[in-house]
Parts: structure tokens; sequence; C-alpha cells
């Protein structure tokens, strides 16, 4: 192993160093000057002060800024790490505005402290190719979204949901770093290109097989799969708003993204074939599995939910079952779909987040027939509430819609004429027509039924409503002009060779 | 120009939707100018272009990795389409003059409907098409569950997942389509003009045209149907008759039909006496005349023997459309106007006109009420649509008929002794109707309408949309050589090509 060298890791590191410097002078700032201050305030400040720290990361990242690659990939910097980047970074802006007027805790400063440490393990996460980095970063950001999961101290289903939540999390990431032994002990390296050199030159032996297995387990549970799935709608319903956000958006975002970098670049060799009588053992498999496994029950447990929380929580299952039919295409159009669809799908779940912090205060819970007649108690959040549930329906000209467009597309553009691939975007497409009852009883909810006898106008935050709004903006954006990132995603997924 | 008819329906929403005053007048005139406006638009392009070829309108890059153009076009089909879309528009807000709850977003659903009917006629390129057809299934939902009546939420619901499915199916044939030919065009006329196998035809045909002809009334898949317009609204219930169903018909020739042609030739064998898609397609559609209009026969609901009328009419549609030849195909759209323009009228007649007024649409509660002589007008109107209706020569749906039938007389003899079953079936049900609703009364004229409950009489703006559809079918009747001298060449340009030249 050569020697490394520091100053290259800290030119490619700047990004990261940044947050946590904002990280840590949140903290302070919180502890030392604002303690005595109102709520809100130190809510207020805490955010900017982070988000000043996110946004010149941000700038850090755009394109001017260093590629290269450290120890073989185990710090990487090229055009696609830095989108994936600079979007984690506006996910955790966006959660941070959208906590401001939260009361759920005194805690400010920890709590913003927390957010950014998830944000850097998921900055680092994407940014490597070294199953160690990766296990690593993955663990800075499970125990810190644990932690967020549980921040309502008040309420004994946040505490449920974290210790829930880290169990399962706990046993997960024991799968999945027996898998990586395994593959260590197989290549003799941790570098994702490596192991994959050593897994071409042997046939696929039991060996690899089972760190396949492992590492789908790991994974799955990050990213809600079926059936890794079992945290997912207490965490949803249990942690606190902010916190429940940020885990299915900007977690999700980063786990999609370094899964199917494991997978393809891993284990390329081990791909494998699910296609009828070309059976070949292999990952393929194993995520057509999985995939059709979280459609069909992400949609069908869906339709009974009572919950918004729980509804979204099953709706994640569904939709990371479409997006790991990407896994199955693994080609460069297929992961420029799947992140074009996981960022609008990120959105569209911060937005409803963003609502549900307005409504759970005003009507106590998150029943869905508790929405009665929103559309005339809260016309705008309303409107955006309309906005983000037909774009997770996958409702044209919505950014939802052009996600899943891209992504069938993109899977059969691979190989047309494969039985296994039209079946599954039949079964997708077919899934995504059951999917839009249950949205639309939302919808219905809000917009059909009549309010409850005594109609107050729910109050609304300005700062929230114009976060919402701006998140509805770009859902609404990016579904008419997809061209606005897409071409970025593309070109940056092509130049960094992935 | 013809562009604007989308963004100014899209506009108008928006201006309902942000609009400060509750002033109800102005809701109904803003909504009114809006449709008033793109009619007068298509009218102007309507007879800007005589000569029924296809013409651009718009056509701009979209989304440039996928070769997705934001492509509008028009050519004799679409613009006798897009008449029919405005003259039933401003009915549509005439004979809804009477909505006050949340008339804002009444009308405001009501506009994006238009809109996006607009944007499907349009739309050449087939992702674009896609997106207007999909915004339509939105709007429906809400205008039938918030302002419909009977179980409304249930019919909005099945209207929806009905036609989602259906959308379902187009969408995986569009993107089959579009992957298998791998050219980096969603254009219509690239991708008809590719050959595509006969193999992938065979399979991709049927599923684009079930996949439209849910929307079509097609039977079996048509039971979203009847329910949907029942409780539909009468705004909503004469667009869904009268320019939604149509979107099915018009994706099935425009879409369907053009991009497989290969998918009607035979299978080169026989199942059941059926030898090609074509066979089962028109077989279905004449079970779906018998069917409608038997069905229709027998209904208790005044708007139930609409709604299955309907059924039956659509028939005619698909019927038309699977003779494959000249006058068949124009019959087929012309039809398409003739039950637009006629579902419309006489969903208003019952809807508006009658249930809004007596609150029922029990065939024998009406009986009693002697609305011949309490509701004259409704009385005269519905006599005239329904004798149009029944193909009464002078109006709209005797000319469609007659040019439908003699296309199946060319293709399908065998057919014409149950598509006359279903003409006479059609006489019967609307005579009843007619004669149940408003005729059955045989008290004297002086005990009628105990004068504490006097019906409120017909208004203008019911009186005027009546006016104007009656007028629309007899221009229709009696001139059709004007909408023929359109759709007849839109028929022999090259994207109809393959259906002409196809392997049958």
């Amino acid at each position: 192993m050569n020697s490394i060298n520091y100053g290259q890791l800290l030119q490619l590191a700047w990004p990261e160093i940044i947050v946590t410097i904002a990280a840590l002078i949140t903290l302070a700032a919180d502890l030392v000057f604002f303690r005595r201050s109102p709520l809100r305030t130190r809510f207020l400040v805490a955010a900017i002060i982070a988000s000043i720290g996110c946004v010149g990361a941000i700038f850090k990242l755009l394109p001017s800024s260093t590629e290269g690659a450290l120890l073989g990939g185990a710090l990487l910097s090229n055009p696609a790490t830095h989108l994936v980047q600079i979007a984690l970074l506006v996910i955790a802006i966006l959660t941070l505005f959208l906590s401001v007027d939260s009361t759920f805790t005194d805690h400010v400063g920890e709590f913003v402290l927390l957010i950014l440490l998830a944000t850097t393990g998921m900055m680092f996460l994407v940014a490597s190719q070294d199953l160690l980095v990766i296990f690593i970063s993955l663990e800075l950001l499970s125990l810190s979204v644990y932690i967020l999961a549980g921040f309502d101290k008040r309420s004994p289903r946040s505490s449920e949901a974290a210790l829930k939540y880290f169990l399962f999390g706990g046993m997960s990431a024991a799968f999945m770093l027996f898998g990586f032994s395994l593959l260590y002990g197989f290549s003799n390296s941790t570098n994702l290109v490596q192991i994959a050199s050593a897994i071409h030159a042997v046939p696929l032996n039991p060996l690899v097989i089972l760190a396949i297995v492992t590492t789908v387990i790991g994974f799955g549970f990050k990213i809600a799969a079926a059936p890794f799935h079992f945290w997912a709608p207490d965490v949803y319903q249990g942690a606190p708003t902010p916190s429940a956000a940020f885990i299915a958006s900007g977690s999700k975002v980063a786990s999609f993204f370094i899964f199917f970098q494991v997978l393809v670049l891993g284990f390329a060799g081990a791909e494998g074939s699910a296609t009828w009588h070309h059976f070949q053992s292999g990952w393929v498999p194993v995520i057509v599995i999985v995939a059709v496994a979280s459609m069909l029950l992400g949609n069908l447990v869906a339709i009974t939910q009572t919950s918004l929380r729980r509804l979204l929580a099953y709706s994640a299952v569904a939709h990371a079952g479409y997006m790991l039919l990407a896994f199955v295409a693994h080609s460069e159009q297929s992961l420029a779909a799947l992140l074009y669809y996981v960022a609008t799908y990120a959105l569209a779940t911060l937005g409803i987040f963003g609502i549900l912090t307005v409504t759970e205060k005003q009507l106590g819970n998150d029943k869905i027939s508790d929405l009665a007649g929103l559309s005339r108690r809260a016309p705008f959040l309303s409107a955006c509430l309309f906005i983000f549930v037909l774009s997770l329906a996958g409702i044209p000209p919505l950014s939802g819609f052009f996600a899943k467009f891209l992504l069938f597309t993109s899977v059969l553009a691979v190989s047309s004429g494969s039985k296994l691939l039209i079946g599954l975007i039949i079964f997708a497409i077919g899934m995504s027509a059951v999917s839009l009852y249950y949205y639309l009883r939302v919808l219905k909810s809000a917009f059909v039924a009549d309010p409850p006898a005594e109609t107050t106008p729910i109050q609304s935050p300005v700062l929230l409503q114009l976060v919402v709004g701006l998140l509805a903006a770009g859902v609404v954006a990016l579904g008419c002009a997809p061209d606005l990132i897409l071409n970025q995603i593309l070109n940056a997924i092509h130049a960094s060779g992935l | 120009m013809l562009a604007w008819t989308i963004y100014i329906s899209f506009l108008g929403a928006l201006v309902l939707l942000l609009l400060p005053s509750r002033s109800a007048a102005l809701v109904r005139i803003l909504a009114l100018t809006t449709t008033l406006v793109t009619f007068a638009i298509t009218l102007t392009a309507f007879l800007q272009h005589r000569s029924g070829e296809m013409f651009t309108v718009v056509d701009h890059p979209w989304i440039s990795s996928l070769g997705i153009h934001f492509c509008l076009k028009a050519d004799g089909i679409s613009l006798t389409l897009l008449l029919l879309t405005g003259v039933i528009g401003i009915c549509g807000v005439l004979f809804s003059w009477n909505v006050d709850h949340r008339i804002k977003e009444f009308f405001a659903f009501y506009l994006v409907l238009i809109g996006a009917v607009y944007g499907v006629f349009l739309s050449f390129d087939l992702f674009l098409l896609f997106v207007f057809y999909e915004i339509v299934v939105i709007p429906k939902y809400f205008l039938i569950a918030i302002w419909g009546s009977t179980r409304r939420e249930y019919a909005a619901m099945k209207l929806v997942l009905y036609s989602f499915i259906g959308s379902a199916m187009v969408l995986v044939g569009l993107i089959a389509a579009y992957v298998v030919s791998g050219s980096k065009s969603m254009s219509l006329g690239d991708l008809a003009g590719y050959p595509y196998s006969p193999h992938f035809q065979m399979w991709a045909f049927p599923l684009v045209f079930v996949g439209f002809g849910i929307l079509a009334g097609l039977w079996p898949f048509h039971t979203w149907a009847p329910t949907g317009h029942v409780a539909a609204p009468t705004a909503a219930s004469m667009l869904l008759a009268g320019v939604v169903m149509k979107l099915g018909a018009y994706g099935c020739l425009r879409v369907a039909m053009t991009l497989f042609p290969l998918g009607l030739a035979p299978w080169g064998f026989h199942i059941l006496g059926l030898g090609s898609w074509r066979d089962v397609f028109a077989v279905l559609a004449v079970i779906g005349i018998l069917y409608g209009a038997l069905v229709a026969l027998v209904q208790k609901d005044f708007k139930f023997v609409i709604g299955y009328s309907s059924i039956s009419h659509m028939g005619f549609i698909l019927l038309g459309l699977m003779t494959l030849n000249q006058i068949g195909l124009s019959g087929a759209v012309v039809q398409m106007v003739s039950h637009g323009i006629l579902a419309g009228l006489l969903f208003a007649v019952v809807g508006r006109m009658v249930y809004s007024r007596t609150h029922t649409r029990d065939l024998p509660a009406l009986g009693p009420m002697h609305l011949n002589k309490a509701l004259p007008f409704a009385a005269f109107t519905f006599v005239i649509a329904g004798m149009a209706s029944m193909g009464l020569p002078g109006f709209s749906g005797f000319a469609a008929e007659l040019m439908i039938l003699i296309g199946v007389w060319h293709s399908y003899p065998t057919l014409i002794l149950f598509v006359g079953i279903g003409l006479i079936a059609g006489v019967a049900y609307i005579w009843r109707a007619m004669q149940q609703a408003f005729f059955s009364g045989t008290a004297p004229a002086a005990a009628v309408a105990p004068p504490d409950h006097p019906l409120p009489p017909i208004t203008f703006p019911e009186k005027l949309g009546a006016g104007i559809l009656i007028c629309s079918s007899v221009i229709v009747g009696t001139f059709p050589q004007v909408f023929l001298n359109v759709i007849h060449p839109a028929l022999n340009s090259p994207l109809f090509q393959g259906l002409r030249n196809g392997g049958w």
C-alpha cells in the first residue's frame, strides 16, 4: 500500500471538512451564545449557520473543483460524486429549514450537529469505492440517524422507533460487514475494482454468492426494500418530522447511489441472469426478487394504511422496488435514471413531511381522514400536497412521472427483447396503477371530504410555506423541463466512467 | 396560434384559482370567456386549413437526451375534434351556470380538463400526447368526487383506476415502440414510419388499442362509463361522454392503428371464427352496440339510459375504425363528433334541465310530474336530441351511422344484421325513455305540478347551450361534406399509409 498524500486528502475532503466545521460552529454557537434565546431563534440561527457551511461546501463542489482518487478509490472526487454530494447538501439545507418551527426538542445545537454529521457520512459514503471507507461512513450516517429518530424524548413512539431502527440497523450492518469480510478474504483487497477482478478470475463460487446475499441484506435495509423494510413504518411514524424527512430523503439518495456502485463495480462479472431458461446465479436474480417483493408488498400494504406517515413508508418500499429495476439494467442510462428518480422522489417526500409538520401540530395526528377539508383550511399547503402526492403517483407533468418514464425506458433500452425486463416493466407500470388508488385517497381526504364542523384556517409559518413552495416548484419544474438536471447527470456519469 | 387553446385553458384555470374575488358571476364569465376564446381559435384554424393536410403548430426540442419534442401538429381529423371540444367546452360552462359549491375550483378543474383534451388532440409527439392524456385523468376524479351525485366517490375512483390501467397499457406499448425502434424520437410520424416486426406488432397493437379502447368504452372494459357518467355533475358528464371518450377512440385511430398497422393483419389461424385482432375488435364493438342498447332499454334511472346509450354509440365508432376503408373510418370520425354533440345534449337535458329541478332521475317517478307541461323546453330538446341520436336524417347521427354502415357492408357484411338490431334497439330505448319521462302523465293538465312546488323554469344559459348543440348537430347532419373535406385528406396522408397498405 502506498503512503497517503495528506495534501491530496485535504484537497479531496474539503467539502466534508467544511460541513464538519460548520457543524461544530453551530453547536458551539448554540451552546455558548443562544442558550437562553427562544427556541425558534435558536433553530433559525443554527439552520442559517449550518446552511452557510453547506452552501460553502456546494461552492467547493461545483464543477471547477479538483478531481482525483486517493489510495486507488478510498476517496474519490469526480463529477458524479460531486453531483450526488450537492444533492445531499441541498436536502440537508431544506431539512434544516423545515425544522425551524419544530418544538420537539430544546437541544437545537445537537440536532443540527447530527444532521450535518449524517450529511458528512453520506458525502464520504458516495465518494468511496473502498469497502472499509464505505462501511465506516455508513456507520457514521446510521448512528447519526438512529439518534435523530429518537430525538423527541417526550414521545415513547420516537424512542421505540429509534430502538427498532437501531436493532434492525445493527443487525443489517453485521450482515454487511460479514459480507465485506468474505469479499476481503476472497480477493485480498477492499477496493471494489480489485474485488471485481478477483471475481472475474475465478468462476462464481459459494463465497461470492454468500457475500452478494449479505451485502444485499445490508443495503436493502438502508433503502427500505422488502423484506428488509420492517423498520420503515415505525420510524416514519415515530421519528420527529424533520428527522423522518431526512431519513426518507437524504439517506435514500446516498444509499441507492453507493449500493449501485458496490453491485455494479464490485460484483462486476457476477451479474448472473434471471431470465427464464437462462438462469444463472449472480446478483441480478437477487435484486429481481427484492424488487418484485418491494413493489408488491409496498403497494398492497399501503392500500390499507390509515396514517399518512405509514402510507409514505410503504410507498417508499414500493418506490425502492421501482428503483431497483435500474440495478437490473445496470447501464449508464439506468444510473442516470436512478439518480433522477431518487432526487425527485426525495423532493416530493421532503415536501410531504414539511406539510405534515404543520398539519400534525394543528390536528394532533397524521391520520389521513383528519386531513378532511384541508383544501379550504390551508389552500396553499394543500395545493402543494396535491403536487407532491401526484408526483409520487407518477402523474405528468410532474417530475415523478418523468422519473418513472426515464427509468423504464432506460431499463428496456438495455436489452430490448429480454422477456424478463419487459415483464418487470409491465409489472412495475401495473403496480403504479395500483398505487394511484392510495395516493388518491390522501387527496380525496384533503380535497373532497368536508371539513369538520368548526373550521379554523390552519396557521402555517411563512418560512415553512416558502420551503414547501420551493419544493413544489422544484417538482413541477423538473417534471416540465427535465433537461434542467438530466443532461448534467448524464454528462457527470459519463465523465466519471461509471 | 392553435397551441394557445391549451395555454389559455390552463391559464384560465390558474387565474380562477388565484382570483381573490368571491363573485360567482365573475368566475362563470371568466370560464365562459376562456372557452369562447379557445373555440374562436379552433374555428379560425379550421377555416384557415381547409385542405385538411397536416401542419405544424409548435415544434420545440424538449428533452434532448431522449429526443422528445414539444411538438403539436394538426390535420383534418384533429381539427374536427378540436372544434367539437370547443363547442362542448362552451356548452359545458353554460350548463354549469347553477354550480355554486366551490365554484372556483369547479371551473378550474373544468378548464384543466378542457386544456388537456386540446393537448391530446394536438400532440404529435407521443410522449407529449401521453402527458396530456394522463392530465385528463385527475380533474375527472375531482369533478366527479366533489360535485357528483349517486355514489360519486366510488364512481370517481372506478373511472380513474380504469383510465389509469388503460394508460398504463398504452405506456407499456409506447415505451416498447420507442425502445424497439432505437431512434431517438418519440414523434408519431417517425415511429409510424418504422417497420416494426409483425411479431412485435401482433402483441403491441392489442395492448395499445385496448389501452385506449378502455377510455372509448370498449366492451367489456366499459363498466366505468355508465357509473361515471351517472355520478358526474352535468358539465363533467358532457365532457366525459362528449370529448373524453373520444380521446380513447382518437388514440385507437391515431396511435394504435398507425403505429402497428400489421397488428390488424390475419393471424393465419382461426379461433371461434375470428382470424385477426381486427375481427376480435369488430366483434367486441358489435357486442358493445347491442349490449349498450339492450341494457339501456331496461334502465330505471334516466341518466343510466343515456350512459349505456353512450356505450352503444361508441361501439359504432370502434366498428367504423375496424372497417379499414375510407368511408368507414371517416364515418367513425364524424360519429365521434356527432356522438360528442348528442351525448352532451342528452346529458344536459337529463342532468341539468330535469335532475337539478326534480331531484330524481327515476323514470317511474318522473312520469307523474308531467314534464312535457312543466318543462316544455326540456321535453322539446330531448325529443330533438333523441331523434338525432336514433339517426333521423338531417341530424348528425344519421350521416355518421350511414357512413359506418356502408363501411361495414364492405368489410363485414355478416355483422350488418346485428348492427341493424342495435339500431332498432336504439330507437326503442330512446322512445321508451322519452315516453316514460316526459309523456306518461295521463291526468288532465289542471292537476299538473302543484302550485306550491313549481319547477323553476329553464334558464337562458340552458336554452342557449341547447340551441348551440342542436344547431351543431344539424350542421354536421346536413353538411357533413364540410368535415369530410378535411377528414379525407388526413386519412390519405402518409401517416395512415401503413393502414392502407397493411398486410391484411
